[in-house]
């Protein structure tokens, strides 16, 4: 009885829909937790790029608070809705973007305001790229000048651990702050990551950091990765600080954008 | 009966229902894997995550903490089907179990534990192909009760869990010199404790497993034949 093919059949069918129905009802069940928790990530690495961030704090409120966001797409419009719907720039996924060419992206840009205040105080861009084996990407986050980085911030998919994954750590994204992207004559030349590693900061220029020494591949991944994005993010720059300095100053609304 | 000494890699003669809780047999049901017959160190099974996810002692904890309910559930559940199974189909039944309760693990540690889960999403999915789990399927829950099924699952799954954290324990000392996280090394007042980059690569859990074993062999006595 229990080898025959009826009931073979018959017990996978019922095991299947036991343990798919299981599945189901924890995958739905869990969903709202689940997205809550991606939602606060991706608030964190944005915080991160230009706070350093405790484990206490309370990242929802001070992300509504100081954060405040649009999308723009390649030409440096402001982009509201896409097919009818509104676009919210916390949901786009920068990753699914990259597959697409350039010009049909959607870019989103989160302006962080200083407290208490509508002035803002740094403009945080997403970055996305290739690293040696898997993606990497990060957040930039420039000076209300809009030419100096204030910090930044990397992850990566699978970079190698001790080599290419160190762009995750805290003294290499701390050798970009106070760096400039545009050079004397106002070229967009973004910062570079040097080859090879010296461990002394002093001998690098305004455009160049100290690199990652095995991880060549990662780090010009990185350098691609600024220069193609602080690229496409370039007529939405020209066009604030092209208002900023006609007589508006920065503290412009963020509806003038 | 409850004098068994054999591998327990068979099944076990049936036990009176009057049978203690823990019993001599079921005791050794439990401390068996954790040292005598260790599933990494003496089975050499689950090397790949053994080697893969120790770099740091938080995240292993959560997969080893997987792991074991992985192990004991899938025993649980295997053991109290092992009448209805049919035979020819009971690798695919006992696959179908495990990853359905790897997934589960996945989906909770996504919603409660988002940065281990972002680590260790690759490797908590590889708990269906580690070999400890199906093998006590196989080798155990397929012929024994529910409630053996599960002291044995809990040995071979803590049997696991401590060998895990005693090597990420030690790649983490040396290669991050911490412990959860914790720069005891500064705390102990010693600053720029050299860090061994050869402990952060999957290369240092091997020299440290390998002396793991070395040690325990040393003292059971065990050798391979």
């Amino acid at each position: 009885m229990r080898q025959s093919n009826v009931y073979v059949i018959a017990f996978s069918a019922i095991l299947t829909v036991i343990l798919g129905g299981l599945l189901a009802f924890s995958a739905i069940g869990l969903k709202p937790m689940q997205d809550k928790q991606v939602a606060l990530d991706t608030q964190k690495k944005i915080l991160g790029a230009v706070m350093e961030l405790k484990e206490t704090d309370d990242i929802p409120a001070i992300y509504s608070q100081r954060i405040e966001s649009l999308v723009v797409n390649a030409k440096g419009e402001q982009v509201d809705e896409v097919d009818g719907a509104p676009v919210v720039a916390e949901d786009i996924d920068v990753g699914k973007q990259f597959k697409t060419p350039a010009e049909e992206r959607l870019f989103p840009v989160f302006k962080y305001q200083t407290e208490g205040s509508n002035q803002i105080d740094a403009y945080i861009l997403p970055v996305y790229g290739n690293g040696l084996w898997d993606n990497i990407w990060g957040y930039v986050a420039l000076e209300n000048d809009l030419k100096t980085v204030k910090g930044i911030v990397f992850d990566h998919a699978g970079e190698t651990p001790g080599l290419g994954a160190r762009i995750t750590s805290v003294d290499v994204q701390e050798r970009f702050r106070g760096k400039k992207i545009y050079d004397e004559i106002g070229e967009l030349v973004a910062v570079r990551m040097v080859k090879g590693e010296t461990g002394d900061p002093s001998i690098y220029g305004s455009h160049e950091v100290d690199g990652l020494s095995g991880a060549t591949i990662t780090a010009n991944g990185v350098n691609d990765m600024l220069a193609n994005y602080l690229g496409y993010y370039k007529p939405y720059l020209e066009k604030v600080s092209g208002q900023a300095m006609s007589g508006i100053d920065n503290k412009h609304q963020p509806s003038d954008v | 009966m409850s004098t068994q000494t054999e591998v327990l890699d068979k099944p076990v003669v049936k036990s009176e229902p009057s049978e203690a809780a823990f019993s001599k047999r079921r005791k050794k049901l439990i401390t068996d894997p954790l040292n005598d017959d260790n599933p990494i160190t003496v089975q050499v099974l689950g090397i790949c995550s053994a080697l893969a996810v120790t770099t740091q002692l938080s995240p292993t904890l959560i997969m080893a903490v997987s792991v074991v309910f992985v192990i004991v559930f899938a025993n649980l559940i295997i053991s109290l089907l092992r009448n209805l199974i049919p035979n020819r189909v009971r690798i695919i039944v006992q696959l179908a179990v495990i990853a359905t309760l790897v997934t589960l693990v996945d989906q909770v540690l996504k919603a409660y534990f988002f940065d281990a889960w972002k680590e260790l999403t690759v490797f908590v999915g590889l708990i269906i192909t580690n070999c400890i789990v199906m093998g006590r399927l196989e080798a155990f829950a397929l012929g024994n009760k529910p409630y053996d099924s599960i002291l044995d699952g809990l040995g071979s799954g803590l049997g696991y869990a401590w060998i895990i954290l005693a090597v990420a324990f030690f790649r983490e000392l040396f290669g991050s010199a911490s412990v959860f996280g914790v720069k005891v090394f500064e705390l102990a007042g010693i600053e720029n404790f050299p860090t061994n980059g050869l402990m952060v690569s999957p290369v240092g859990a091997f020299i440290i497993l390998g002396l793991i074993i070395w040690v325990q062999r040393t003292k059971t006595g065990y050798v391979e034949r």
